[in-house]
């Protein structure tokens, strides 16, 4: 029981490597913030794409969505970090895992809008068009603010896919959390930064996962 | 009652595929007329009036709005003239995320560009014209069809059309409620409203109805006023059809 506790649980341990674990913290932050936010944009784009009345975007968007959602996302950020060097491209590591996770990110947002947009009956575009709104407008006030209701919690939990899939960064040695932990453990030579790590993971994501659970249950009411 | 056509529909055809829908019909309605379009369900009835504000898209033909024909012209110019051609629905169609108040003000903000003042007090005129002033907070999930629909039209009325379309808008109601939305209709025409209303109330043809239209296959079979449809059908179709409905 002593060798659990001090192996998982040494607050000693947790507490010298909190500045490394709070820096780590910090990139899987920005990392999320980019990455989320970039994807919520140009998924938004590429399931407009979907539904356009070109059939040329329509294809492109089906490729882009087909592609990224069947590549890994790990062989997909290798091959942008130490593949595309050999073509003479060379990215730095985060935005390496920007463009990554982007892409696969993008296109699992712009399947759940997709879902969202059909969700909304074609009647609500009827009316809004016959009443002398652009397109532009009647997406933007009637049918967006409708479709993003309706897949709020698949939103969500994509979103906390993302958040999770960062960890990933630290193959690539980008000092985001996970990997701060992994330098932190091996220069203690004990385990309990790794669980430090898991706990921090667990405080960001347990509301949200909860906030998830909240809002289909609220749907399905 | 002027006599300058306020609607006019020119040769208008509409393919679905191979199948024709509607075959180059024509149509006249002058300003302050209630044309009322009856005929079979597959008649084409429907198709028509929506292609009056190109919600369907017409194969070809020309569709003319107070003298400017909106087939031509660009997507922004469609939006324009959209102003002028209120459309109600069988479904209403309400937005069923924002109050009714703001139902009636998004288009006239967005579209017509009033003020937010401007617009308030257009929509609360509106709404105290269909009975429903009281409802301007409700949520249109909290009204009863008859009253989602007079908001509808009320949506409508506040962007000062010069033609109201009608596409069956008491289909979906029940029995009961009918009369609440037909009473605005009928306060509309004595407004001078050019109206084209497509519905199965004969009665209310009879009584409002400057002229009645029987279509069916896509083609306008007969026409005339309500007595002259009504009581002495010349067409074999209109008569079996009449027989049917009053059946």
């Amino acid at each position: 029981m002593d060798i659990f506790i001090d192996q998982f649980f040494n607050i000693d341990i947790m507490r010298q490597s909190l500045p490394l674990m709070m820096s780590g913290l910090w990139m899987t932050l920005k990392l999320c913030s980019a990455v989320i936010l970039l994807g919520l944009i140009g998924g938004l784009f590429v399931a407009l794409g979907n539904m356009s009345e070109r059939r040329w975007l329509r294809w492109i968007s089906i490729a882009y969505t087909d592609l990224f959602r069947a590549l890994p996302p790990l062989v997909l950020l290798i091959f942008i970090y130490a593949g595309l060097p050999f073509a003479g491209v060379n990215i730095s590591p985060f935005y390496a895992v920007v463009i990554a996770f982007l892409l696969n990110n993008s296109s699992y947002y712009a399947e759940v809008y997709r879902a969202g947009l059909i969700s909304v009956a074609k009647g609500q575009w009827e009316a809004a068009q016959s009443t002398g709104l652009s397109t532009v407008q009647t997406l933007a006030h009637v049918v967006l603010p409708q479709a993003i209701r309706n897949v709020l919690p698949d939103l969500l939990s994509n979103t906390v896919e993302v958040v999770k899939l960062t960890s990933l960064a630290s193959v690539i040695s980008l000092s985001e959390l996970l990997y701060n932990a992994g330098m932190a453990r091996s220069v203690t030579y004990n385990a309990s930064p790794l669980v430090l790590a898991a706990l921090i993971y667990l405080v960001l994501l347990w509301p949200l996962v909860r906030l998830v659970s909240h809002f289909q249950r609220r749907l399905a009411a | 009652m002027a006599n300058r056509p306020m609607l006019e529909v020119v040769a208008l055809e509409k393919r679905f595929g191979t199948t024709t829908v509607l075959k180059k019909i024509d149509l006249k309605v002058s300003q302050g007329e209630l044309v009322f379009v009856i005929g079979p369900s597959g008649s084409g009835k429907s198709t028509m009036l929506r292609c009056c504000n190109r919600l369907e898209e017409p194969t070809s033909g020309d569709i003319i709005v107070n003298g400017r024909n909106i087939m031509a012209g660009t997507r922004r110019d469609l939006d324009r003239m959209r102003l002028q051609i209120g459309m109600v629905f069988q479904g209403f169609h309400l937005y069923p995320h924002m109050s009714v108040l703001k139902n009636v003000t998004l288009a006239q903000r967005k579209a017509l560009k009033r003020s937010k003042a401007e617009a308030d007090a257009r929509a609360m005129d509106m709404l105290e014209q269909v009975g429903l002033a009281h409802k301007a907070d409700a949520y249109p999930g909290e009204l009863s069809g008859g009253q989602q629909q007079r908001v509808a039209i009320a949506r409508s009325l506040a962007l000062d059309p010069k033609v109201m379309l009608f596409d069956e808008p008491t289909s979906a109601l029940d029995p009961e409620l009918v009369g609440s939305v037909l009473k605005v209709m009928k306060d509309l025409k004595s407004k001078g409203m050019t109206m084209v209303v497509v519905s199965h109330e004969m009665g209310f043809a009879r009584e409002t109805a400057d002229r009645v239209i029987f279509m069916d296959g896509g083609v306008v079979v007969e026409e005339g006023t309500p007595d002259e449809l009504f009581g002495n059908p010349k067409a074999d179709r209109t008569r079996a059809f009449l027989s049917r409905v009053s059946g």
